[in-house]
């Protein structure tokens, strides 16, 4: 049977694909379809393109300057001009709001791309070999899981000094841990089956099981985990840039705006207000979506709440 | 092997397997206290400021400097500086505070009761709503309250709790004046009660003065009902998925059959097996408001210890920071690893 006397559906969904490519076409497109019956996460997923869209095009999206406002206009309550108002430099708080995107962006983006993979690797390598390597990862991994994350990346940042990227790396090396200890489960429910032995067998090396075989089987669970976790991120940074330890003014960061906001919450309530609208919205966005995804790729985990 | 031998071994293995689980436990909590003191130590190293430098200010003479170095044990290998390290927090003695002059732990002493008090009002009303909710979520799966539950749940995840507080002060104390403002007491009554406990609910109610309790608990009552929100996010939350598991069960099937009140079926047969479980989930969270408060303190200028860390974050008082974050760390260890040994001791399933 060939692929053009059939629909694409068909050929998506076929039980016995004839190249990988099919196989991994069909299960991406069983996956969307499953993710798309749950409408709460089709609601993360419209905020997640949403924010993705508006930082791509933020220059063009913003009606005003993020950096530069006019004085005479200072801390407009929300009008037809201003829709969130403007801040005590008379900047436009829309505007900044909508770059604040591009920094909230970049800060989840590069916690995931340094802590996702560095707890991979170490679960992933702990769970292989087991024994003593195993015990010392993962003693290693259980100590820092142990303590608190907000203080432990608070008093990071307070030792490498306030700022953008000494947040990242703050809430990264915060973050790894859970990965670590997901990997390493993940890893034990195979470690021991056929196919691992087999390659063991070809004269495959450590590292070439570990990379090739291991840590892809890790994946999903590992994905499904960093976007749940991608509304803390966010809210870590946020609380970062809020103490004034985060992203250094001007930058429109969405924390450090609520906390300049801070000092005429009573009258000029909006300042601090509509930044933090901005937060919760992509928190809930990730945390939606995170949901669903879990469902769909995790189903063990389901039950767990 | 004989059959003695074995008679022998036996009760040594026996022995053995009864003593090996809590010496395991108390070593590990031994090596996570061990580590977070590794963690404080190497991130007190690595800060760019030169302690030497602080000490003998940027003037002095090359002899000078080496001289304070060498009598700051900096040039001792670092084992040694890390021992050093251990055995002074051991004693008590976290260093002295650049900014207040005071000793680091004496600070944290007298800071620590105002963030205990809010943390306990906190999980107070987390628990008292969070359980509720989580039954009700579980007996209604799938209706509309199951969904207003998770959305709740959820919000509790995507809401910065700096934002709420602020929200919430502008909210119910500038507008509707229900709430007194940020701080402990309105600052007429600041002091005029007796310290006992350093709880200021507590000692009000001891010296009988009921003023000061009402002022003291209008200003605690919104910090604490916005930190319980947070844990009652979570509580909800594990409570539903305990629940469900429970109701999946064949005694409840038998029980509902046999034809006993749902409530019944709900509180007695289904939560009651819960509970244990619940008890790891409410130490969990009871520690996260410990740390939670560091945000919430800042808003309301809570003097606890949150307030007194990001204090000292920005003036770069290291020793202070450092000091906060241990004895953060450490309550959050013990209050985890407490609640992890209740489990263990009041559930049979995890006695091994």
């Amino acid at each position: 049977m060939s692929a053009h006397e059939m629909n694409l559906r068909d050929w998506l969904t076929s039980d016995d694909p004839e190249t990988r490519m099919q196989a991994r076409l069909g299960q991406g497109f069983r996956l969307a379809r499953a993710l798309a019956r749950n409408p709460l996460a089709m609601v993360g997923l419209v905020v997640i393109v949403a924010l993705l869209l508006i930082a791509a095009f933020a220059p063009w999206l913003a009606p005003f300057s993020p950096t530069e406002g006019v004085l005479a206009n200072r801390l407009q309550p929300p009008s037809a001009t201003h829709w969130m108002g403007t801040d005590e430099l008379g900047r436009d708080i829309l505007s900044r709001v909508i770059h604040g995107t591009r920094i909230t962006l970049m800060i989840v983006v590069l916690v995931a791309v340094i802590a996702a993979p560095l707890g991979l690797i170490m679960g992933a390598v702990a769970g292989y070999f087991g024994g003593w390597v195993d015990r010392l990862l993962m003693g290693f991994t259980d100590i820092f899981l142990s303590l608190p994350r907000l203080i432990l990346a608070l008093a990071f940042v307070a030792a490498l000094g306030p700022g953008i990227e000494n947040a990242v790396i703050a809430i990264a090396i915060t973050a790894w841990p859970v990965y670590a200890r997901i990997a390493r489960a993940e890893v034990l429910t195979f470690r021991n089956a056929e196919f691992i032995a087999a390659v063991q067998m070809q004269g495959a090396s450590s590292w070439r099981i570990i990379g090739l075989h291991v840590i892809p089987l890790c994946l999903s669970s590992t994905i499904v985990r960093v976007t749940l976790d991608m509304a803390g991120i966010i809210l870590t940074a946020a609380g970062l840039g809020f103490l004034g330890l985060g992203a250094q003014p001007p930058l429109p960061e969405w924390g450090a705006m609520i906390s300049r906001g801070r000092s005429f919450i009573l009258d000029q309530w909006w300042v601090a207000t509509m930044p933090g609208f901005a937060i919760v919205i992509v928190s809930l966005g990730f945390c939606l979506f995170g949901d669903g995804l879990r469902d769909v790729l995790d189903p063990k985990q389901r039950s767990k709440g | 092997m004989t059959l003695t031998q074995t008679m022998t071994q036996a009760p040594a293995r026996k022995l053995a397997q009864r003593v090996w689980p809590p010496l395991r436990f108390v070593l590990t909590v031994a090596v996570t206290f061990l580590g977070l003191l590794a963690i404080t130590f190497v991130i007190g190293r690595v800060v760019p400021i030169d302690p030497v430098l602080a000490v003998v200010g940027d003037r002095a003479s090359v002899e000078t400097y080496e001289a304070a170095r060498q009598a700051m044990g900096l040039h001792d290998p670092w084992v040694v500086q890390f021992a050093r390290y251990v055995g002074d927090v051991v004693q008590g003695d976290l260093g002295q505070s650049v900014s207040t002059g005071r000793a680091v732990a004496d600070d944290l002493a007298r800071v620590f009761p105002a963030t205990l008090e809010m943390a306990t009002l906190g999980i107070l009303i987390g628990v008292a709503l969070g359980v509720p909710m989580g039954v009700w979520a579980a007996a209604r799966q799938g209706t509309w309250v199951d969904q207003v539950i998770r959305v709740i749940g959820l919000a509790g995840y995507a809401i910065p709790a700096f934002w709420l507080g602020l929200v919430g002060l502008v909210l119910f104390y500038a507008k509707l004046r229900w709430v007194g403002g940020p701080g402990r007491i309105d600052i007429f009554l600041d002091g005029m009660v007796p310290v006992r406990s350093g709880l200021l609910l507590l000692d009000s109610a001891i010296a009988g003065n009921w003023e000061a309790f009402r002022s003291a608990f209008s200003h605690i009552v919104l910090p604490a009902t916005i930190l319980g929100f947070f844990s009652l996010a979570y509580i909800a939350r594990m409570t539903r998925s305990f629940m469900l598991e429970q109701l999946g069960q064949e005694f409840i099937i038998t029980a509902r059959v046999k034809g006993v009140p749902e409530r019944v079926v709900l509180w007695r047969h289904a939560f009651r097996p819960i509970r244990v479980q619940l008890i790891t989930v409410i130490g969990l969270s009871y520690a996260g408001l410990l740390e939670g408060s560091v945000m919430i303190e800042t808003v309301f200028s809570w003097p606890g210890i949150g307030n007194y860390l990001t204090t000292a974050l920005l003036n770069a008082d290291m020793n202070a920071v450092l000091g906060a974050t241990l004895v953060i760390g450490a309550v959050f260890v013990a209050i985890n690893k407490g609640s992890d040994a209740l489990y263990r001791l009041l559930d049979p399933r995890a006695r091994t």
